[in-house]
């Protein structure tokens, strides 16, 4: 018995502490924090829903509108959540299908014609895996936003809220500006996903987390977003007043930023952006002569 | 006692008079049939019994396509880690196993060269490397071969064969589906031909930027080309999902192919299509 007692670890030291990216996963994935639309509810004024993407549907999952942003017409892109179970449940829990992409494409090209700028606000776990968004071509609806984002003629300014979840946030994040809130988290995959297929086990998911670095300030840290905005102490639901009025003024610094450059030197300054960003590569020959097939 | 006595109780299996057999044969995944090597090799490995596409790499599928003399660039770029990933093995060294394997750096080869008397540029993708996955060497490599189509205003072809983005590169892959779609934006503002080849697997991040947005895009039959993964869609829907779900003949149905071409005939469709792109109008 006396063994037994000796064989086992004492207290906790035995349990790794939770990694600060799984703090922060939590936080981004809080019900309780403001979403999308809370946020355009707070910052705009004005907001007139458009709806549909003239092809199958309307997506509950995708909201468009336009608005005004201190008197200023604007068009404003968010995803939808839901808070209800009910809510959630038709909003697919904020996974867009094709028709949302398509419908918020459809917003961008409307802004585009009327010369407004476009304010989008993702707070997404990923674009839905169904049938039918395979069915109505999911990777073809995200394709052509990145394509398009890349070269609409006004400024475009996005907000990660929450979850910033791969391509179906990207779809609706190639913009001049990518901001990212202070506990959101913005990845190539959930850590749920990364840890069933690198560890073969879903419940490594905390280590997954770190192992990504996808929290804000190591996605800045990686220059693949332009700034990071404080949240209130403990996260944006413990005071939401205090979120919406720094994203507030940050989109109305970034906007009055953009709207000094001329239209040529936006779109260059855009395509260069992503064009240089995230070179991790070397061209140098590997301390080993490793293998290099250079012609 | 009997009739007839082995002299010497020994098989001698000299190496000089054994046939070896091992690898020379395969075993079509299509028809199940055994098929001889060289002959699946001198058929571009497509099986002559079914006609199911076997994965090549990206150095034959060049081969295939370009007239001899052509020029493989921008090979020397090497990943350099930047999340220092580790799962259950360091990123470092699947790196280093995978280039050792197929003796490239990256999932990604580049080439110039004429497609009949047509100059191309093409940027093959390599499955065997990673799962063909897109990191930031892959999302650089087909970025240089987009300007270098901008430059020369010759047709870019990319093939894809890959997972996706590469998860051991986190959010700097994800970029990648940004950086390249943003070239491909300019390239057609300027009108150069861009032609997409789906190959089996064409999948995730890949199939969510360059792979749909060719003039063209066009891809071998029975490929598996979609976005989420057939697994992660099960799990999603608690479902079965249908025999040929995602395969090209679905997307053809579906209408987001132009047209499923076999191996055998690819560099005869694209030099017709590339003919009408850019000949001269009368």
């Amino acid at each position: 018995m006396a063994e037994k007692e000796a064989g086992r670890p004492q207290g906790n030291t035995a349990v790794p502490p939770v990694p600060e990216a799984w703090i922060r996963t939590e936080l981004a994935r809080n019900p309780q924090r403001p979403y999308p639309m809370d946020f355009i509810e707070a910052i705009f004024t004005d907001f007139s829903e458009i709806h549909g993407d003239r092809s199958f549907g309307d997506d509950q999952a995708m909201s468009a509108g336009m608005a005004r942003f201190h008197g200023e017409p604007v068009m404003v892109i968010g995803n939808l959540k839901g808070r209800t179970l009910k809510e959630r449940v038709a909003r697919k829990f904020g996974s867009p299908d094709p028709e949302g992409y398509r419908k918020a494409l459809r917003a961008m090209k409307i802004a585009e014609k009327f010369s407004r700028p476009i304010f989008t606000f993702i707070d997404l776990a990923g674009a839905y895996p169904g049938i039918g968004a395979e069915e109505r071509g999911q990777g073809e609806a995200i394709a052509r936003n990145l394509l398009e984002m890349a070269r609409l003629r006004v400024p475009t300014i996005a907000t990660i809220t929450g979850e910033g979840g791969s391509g179906g946030a990207l779809a609706l994040a190639v913009a001049d500006r990518v901001l990212m809130l202070e506990n959101s988290i913005y990845s190539v995959i959930s850590p749920e996903g990364c840890a069933s297929i690198m560890w073969k086990d879903a419940s490594r998911k905390q280590q997954a987390a770190e192992a990504l670095k996808y929290t804000a300030g190591d996605v800045q840290a990686l220059g693949c977003v332009d700034e990071v905005l404080a949240e209130p102490e403990g996260g944006s639901q413990n005071d939401p007043a205090a979120a919406f009025a720094t994203v507030e003024e940050r989109l109305r610094f970034h906007l009055t930023t953009l709207r000094t450059l001329s239209l040529d030197q936006l779109l260059e300054e855009r395509y260069r952006k992503f064009r240089n960003i995230a070179q991790f590569y070397t061209s140098e020959a590997a301390v080993p002569a490793a293998a290099s097939t250079g012609v | 006692m009997s009739w007839f006595k082995r002299e010497d109780n020994e098989i001698v299996n000299d190496a000089e008079r054994t046939v070896r057999t091992e690898g020379l044969w395969v075993r079509c995944p299509g028809c199940r049939q055994v098929i001889f090597k060289a002959d699946l090799e001198s058929n571009l490995y497509v099986c002559s019994k079914c006609g199911h596409h076997f994965r090549i790499g990206a150095r034959e599928r060049i081969e295939s396509l370009l007239e001899p003399g052509y020029e493989l660039v921008d090979l020397d770029l090497r990943s350099t880690d930047p999340l220092e990933f580790t799962d259950l093995k360091l990123y470092k060294s699947r790196l280093a196993a995978a280039q050792k394997k197929t003796g490239l750096n990256d999932a990604i080869v580049n080439a110039i060269g004429s497609l009949g008397e047509q100059p191309v540029i093409i940027s093959a993708m390599e499955y065997s490397f990673i799962g063909g996955s897109m990191g930031s060497v892959v999302g650089e490599t087909i970025a240089r071969a987009i300007d270098r189509s901008l430059e020369t205003r010759h047709p870019l072809i990319i093939i894809s064969a890959s997972g996706g983005a590469r998860m051991m590169e986190g959010i700097a892959s994800l970029m990648q589906l940004a950086k390249i779609s943003a070239g491909l934006a300019r390239l057609e503002d300027a009108k150069v031909p861009y032609i997409s080849v789906m190959t089996d697997p064409t999948t995730g991040g890949v199939t969510a930027s360059f792979a749909m947005l060719g003039d063209l895009n066009i891809a071998e039959p029975g490929a598996l080309i979609g976005f989420a993964g057939p697994r992660v869609i099960e799990q999603t829907i608690r479902q079965k999902l249908p025999e040929g779900f995602q395969r090209s003949e679905f997307l053809l149905e579906h209408g987001f192919l132009d047209a499923i071409v076999g191996r055998k005939e690819m560099k005869q469709y694209l030099s017709q299509a590339l003919s009408w792109m850019t000949a001269a109008s009368s």
